[in-house]
């Protein structure tokens, strides 16, 4: 056995960890939080943290709220709800957030003012246009030959899932277990599964390139979406201003355009 | 791998062994100190990680099946991932280093660009050539109805297209390196090509190609958007240890630091005991 040589393969073996976990990047919330002192008018930079699903109604509601409210910035960062989550329990530079679940909503409880619900969604079957595995209700979800997505249990969607089918009284014989909703559709726009659970909005947000299926028991599985200000908002007026703006009749229009119910 | 005949043992030239007490002087504080940020900025995550575990919970966590059987797979397609690195990339790298070879530099940029790509779009590529629509995948469906999504093998696949550029680029790196001496002196004396790839070539650069697979694993291992993208994640089947740590964060992040520090110690013990291993060899 020959002594220990320093050389290329020892610094290769330190250097290794370094590389385990290269490929996992997570976003950072985008931009900073209002600049100065807390104003008494509504005006400045908020940065809103919001469920990936939320995207499309709340880049138009901001847009809507900027429009309304001259001087106003809102910065918008879309993510994983636990994702976010975790960045304001870190103390994310945040003034508003928007959670796809109550549950993720109560992990920051201290952290955030009262929240409210603001709309509420429902999982619907999303297979590829043409649907090639000719699915046509939850029951073919059991079929070990057909290719299924669903979202992990870990995860609000998967929890949603797993409850629908219970309600349902299938077993489901999914392929893949994703962690977030985005990825179960990607499945879907990429061919790969004939059939996955996902929500109503990701069936409208997809558009040509899915086809949607309603589930008679979606109502067995509803998730609501609180929204709320963050504590260490150093512009609160204009964080309450743009959750009033979601809430309004204007903000709501723009959401169940894009699928959303009531909440 | 036979031992090389004695008029072809190489001396290796490019790696001559160190004297006791050569380079033992005083390091220059130019080269001291950003050496020092270096290994500082390397490690401090890795000590934060060991500090905010919940060692508490060790046990629980790691005997859980789910950390049991995501390890297990992870171990499994690494090693699997790196024996076709090996097999596919050494020839690759050979290719690549021979003297005169024609576009050659732009066949090396394009070699590296599972290295620029984000994992994620390399998992969205697989899917456009290997996928069940894909342009080979479709026919492969057709004729078989087997496709690669959701098995083990695509997630040796995903894994084999990251860390592949790693041992072309080490291997190729040692082949320039290596004196070609004693492969025109073999030549000369009436081996075949084949004979003096194996018997002079290959012994030259084996501690080239052991770094490449060192690096290669090392990637695979760790291996997360491509597969994530192209593979799914399905325990026991496609669920690697990367995987199940980024869903562990979503739902239970103490945990997630335990199966991080899991996957880490195993991979440090197993490239230690491996070096261990080469410079015996080698």
């Amino acid at each position: 056995m020959s002594a220990p040589r320093p050389g290329l393969a020892a610094a290769l073996a330190a250097l290794a960890p370094a590389l385990l976990l290269a490929g996992c990047g997570s976003a950072a919330p985008a931009g900073p939080g209002a600049a100065g002192a807390t104003p008494a008018a509504v005006g400045g930079t908020i940065t809103v943290l919001a469920a990936a699903s939320l995207t499309g109604a709340f880049t138009t509601i901001g847009h809507d709220f900027e429009a309304s409210h001259p001087g106003s910035t809102v910065v918008l960062s879309f993510g994983s709800s636990a994702t976010l989550a975790a960045q304001v329990a870190q103390g994310a530079p945040a003034d508003v957030f928007a959670a796809a679940s109550p549950a993720t909503m109560a992990t920051v409880r201290e952290q955030v003012d009262a929240p409210v619900d603001i709309a509420s969604n429902t999982l619907e079957i999303a297979v590829p246009a043409g649907n090639p595995g000719r699915v046509h209700g939850l029951a073919d979800f059991a079929d070990p030959h057909l290719r299924i997505a669903v979202c992990a249990p870990q995860v609000p969607c998967g929890a949603a899932a797993a409850q629908l089918f219970a309600a349902a009284g299938v077993e489901a014989e999914p392929d893949t277990l994703e962690s977030d909703v985005k990825a179960v559709l990607q499945k879907v726009t990429s061919d790969e599964v004939d059939a996955a659970l996902v929500y109503r909005t990701d069936v409208l947000a997809a558009g040509a390139q899915v086809e949607g299926i309603d589930v008679p028991q979606a109502s067995a599985a509803v998730s609501r979406y609180p929204v709320a200000v963050v504590r260490a908002s150093r512009n609160p007026v204009t964080a309450a201003a743009f959750v009033a703006q979601v809430r309004s009749a204007d903000g709501q229009r723009v959401l169940r355009a894009a699928g959303f119910a009531r909440p | 791998m036979p031992a090389p005949t004695r008029s072809a043992r190489p001396v290796t030239p490019t790696r001559p062994e160190r004297r006791a007490g050569a380079g033992q002087g005083r390091v220059p504080l130019l080269l001291g100190l950003p050496a020092l940020v270096a290994l500082v900025f390397l490690l401090l995550p890795l000590v934060g990680l060991l500090v905010r575990a919940p060692w508490s919970r060790t046990v629980e966590v790691l005997t859980s099946p789910t950390a049991l059987q995501a390890l297990r797979l992870s171990l499994v397609t690494a090693t699997a991932s790196t024996a076709l690195s090996v097999a596919l990339g050494v020839p690759l790298a050979w290719l690549l280093a021979r003297p005169g070879l024609r576009g050659a530099a732009l066949l090396r940029a394009l070699v590296t660009v599972p290295l620029v790509l984000p994992p994620v779009v390399g998992g969205v590529a697989l899917f456009t050539v290997l996928g069940r629509s894909g342009l080979l995948g479709r026919p492969l469906y057709a004729l078989t109805g087997f496709a690669f999504p959701f098995t083990p093998y695509a997630v040796v696949l995903a894994q084999l297209f990251v860390a592949l550029p790693y041992l072309v680029l080490a291997v190729e790196g040692a082949l320039r390196a290596a004196d070609r001496r004693y492969e025109e002196a073999a030549a000369t004396l009436g081996a075949r090509p084949g004979t003096v790839f194996w018997r002079v070539t290959l012994p030259l650069v084996g501690p080239g190609v052991g770094a490449g697979a060192v690096l290669a694993w090392a990637r695979a291992l760790g291996e997360f958007g491509a597969t994530i993208t192209f593979a799914g994640s399905f325990p026991g089947t496609t669920r690697t240890m990367p995987l199940e740590v980024y869903l562990a964060l979503e739902t239970d992040p103490d945990a997630a630091l335990l199966l991080a520090v899991l996957l880490l110690g195993v991979s440090v013990a197993v490239l230690v005991l491996l070096r261990d291993r080469w410079s015996g060899r080698w």
